[in-house]
């Protein structure tokens, strides 16, 4: 069976193990427990800082200490990350394009029974719109751990979009190549193209699965780095296979969605469904019922992709 | 201090008032109140106490300063300008389009600025971020922030004043520049932030309270500071919003209003003689 792992633990993880770095200091709000970055604070203590319940006084202390040669990764949940400190992020880290690192965890509905409060939909349409900064979205716990060591050797804000949910490991450690800005073609196709992001990336592989049985070809692709896009890979998609689907664990307004259809209608226009919240709030429940009743599943990827394949002249 | 090199502040300051006042013309927009009442309180930093490398920006052991009312650009320009981190010249093209002197401070584009600011309470988090990599690394260099008295009313303010003395950063002082005014009036009217040094001392400040522009009385209230171990020190200082151009003073008209031709020529002329004044004095 197929090892199940969170991505806020291989985050944690990461921190810990490529915290021999002493320029790597490491913030959070109150939540270093369910973010991860204990792991961290238990090896490096002294460069571990709480900042109590207080998220942009800590974005822009953030700031602050990486105009002193630090690399800062400051965590809490995505929506007080994204949200609640989004002008701190923008005028404090972005606009000096520092080397602050934001690790929010907690993203998509998949929190589960903390409810809508709490479950951050709109992250990525919110930092994908902020120049300079760089927005990625794991799949597994080994994309995390690259990300992680590409947000470090990045000079620049990096967001980290990351679950609480464990999810399949897709990828093996190995022999895993993770190139900022370059998405991931999982397995080639030429009816249909699924872009996916983050823990949508296995159900997609799931929907390439029940495609396939009924004889659609589907070429799957997983975009780790929203921003910057990789338009390549997805122009030459277009081209190739002539529909496309997204999915993502967000709204359908303005994330992995949005930023396809913007590289498809300026450069090479073709049918596209999307796979994702429908502009709503979530609510509480299990994260799997809840996947299940927003239509987050390998079988609305299916219809979806049968739809864009309809569509295409 | 001594004598010779109190009159050579006091001169300092009123250059840079004079810069101020011709920045914000030049531009025909930006803050000339709020930079006039802290003028005094950056002269004492830049000229007489920080620990900065004019040929070495960057200086990883230099004292770093944020000014944290951002909108006050003008008067840390000025001073950076006449301490040589670029050219005096360049001043007047504050606020152009194709200058590098952004409206707000931007550490990207402006040498010397070591924050860029603005978005008003983000500054002092950025400065304890400053204090908190000091402390990591074991280094010796201070860091210095002005706030404004209306900035208080943002609550980033408290939070970082609480992770201040939380973190016992007594290699940070900040200064109040308590001028009373903010664009909509009086503090006092729009939202009271009163009573200021009891909250900070409440926080966990070590507070002084002083005339923000008595050259003197600035300059020990930073020696206090350095020798004040385990806590951040809050140096409040009541100051004239406008302070030296006589319709400008206690004026909130004057936060964000740039002077036409002749109320430039008159602050000019008023700033002129009071630098006369210095010379014979």
């Amino acid at each position: 069976m197929t090892q199940k792992i969170a991505t806020r633990e291989a985050y944690g993880s990461a921190l810990a193990e490529f915290g021999s770095d002493s320029r790597i200091v490491v913030l959070d709000a109150d939540l270093s427990k369910s973010t991860k970055t204990d792991t961290f604070k238990k090896k490096y203590p002294e460069r571990f800082i709480n900042m109590g319940i207080a998220e942009g006084n800590m974005m822009s202390t953030a700031a602050g200490i990486a105009t002193c040669g630090k690399v800062v990764f400051a965590s809490t949940f995505a929506i007080f990350a994204s949200e609640r400190s989004c002008e701190q992020i923008r005028n404090s880290a972005c606009y000096p394009k520092l080397n602050v690192k934001i690790g929010a965890t907690h993203a998509g509905i998949s929190v589960g029974e903390d409810g809508a409060s709490h479950q951050c939909i709109e992250d990525i349409a919110i930092m994908r719109a902020l120049p300079n900064m760089v927005v990625l979205s794991p799949a597994d716990a080994v994309e995390t751990r690259c990300a992680v060591k590409a947000a470090i050797e990045h000079d620049g804000p990096v967001y980290l979009r990351l679950g609480r949910l464990s999810v399949p490991v897709l990828y093996d450690e190995a022999s895993y190549r993770f190139e900022l800005g370059k998405g991931n073609m999982i397995s080639d196709g030429s009816d249909v193209t699924i872009i996916a992001t983050g823990l949508m990336v296995h159900t997609a592989v799931e929907a390439g699965k029940l495609l396939e049985q009924q004889g659609i070809k589907a070429r799957i692709i997983d975009i780790h780095t929203i921003k910057p896009i990789d338009s390549d890979i997805i122009i030459k998609a277009a081209k190739e296979t002539g529909a496309i689907v997204t999915a993502e664990e967000h709204n359908v307004v303005g994330g992995l969605g949005g930023a396809v259809a913007e590289v498809l209608v300026q450069n090479y226009p073709v049918p596209l469904k999307m796979v994702g919240i429908e502009d709503k709030f979530g609510k509480s429940g299990k994260p799997d019922k809840l996947m299940e009743m927003y239509g987050l599943t390998a079988e609305n990827i299916v219809q979806k992709a049968k739809q864009s394949i309809q569509m295409k002249k | 201090m001594e004598i010779h090199k109190l009159k050579e502040l006091k001169k300092q300051a009123v250059l840079i008032r004079k810069h101020i006042i011709d920045e914000v013309y030049s531009a025909a927009s930006g803050h000339p109140g709020g930079s006039l009442s802290c003028t005094d309180i950056l002269t004492a930093l830049y000229f007489n106490e920080m620990r900065v490398d004019v040929k070495n920006p960057q200086w990883e052991d230099r004292d770093r300063f944020v000014l944290s009312k951002g909108h006050c650009a003008p008067a840390l320009y000025a001073a950076l300008a006449e301490k040589g981190f670029f050219p005096k010249e360049d001043l007047v093209k504050f606020r152009s389009a194709d200058s590098y002197l952004e409206g707000h401070p931007s550490m990207r584009y402006v040498t010397g600025v070591d924050m860029s600011t603005g978005s008003l309470g983000q500054g002092i988090s950025a400065a304890v971020g400053m204090g908190i990599a000091g402390k990591l690394d074991n280094k010796d260099y201070r860091v210095y922030a002005i706030l404004g008295d209306g900035e208080l009313q943002e609550g980033q303010v408290w939070e970082a004043s609480m992770a201040a003395a939380h973190y016992k950063l007594d290699n940070l002082t900040a200064f109040l520049d308590h001028n009373g005014l903010q664009i909509d009036g009086n503090i006092t009217d729009v939202m009271s932030p009163e009573p200021v040094a009891n909250k900070f001392e409440a926080f966990g400040w070590n507070v002084i309270n002083i005339d923000g522009h008595d050259l003197t009385q600035i300059t020990e209230a930073i020696d206090k500071a350095k020798n004040t171990k385990g806590k951040p020190t809050m140096i409040v200082c009541a100051t004239v919003k406008g302070k030296g151009v006589s319709f400008m003073e206690n004026n909130a008209g004057w936060h964000g209003t740039a002077p036409n031709k002749e109320q430039r020529d008159q602050a000019i002329a008023e700033l002129n003689d009071i630098l006369s004044a210095l010379e014979v004095e």
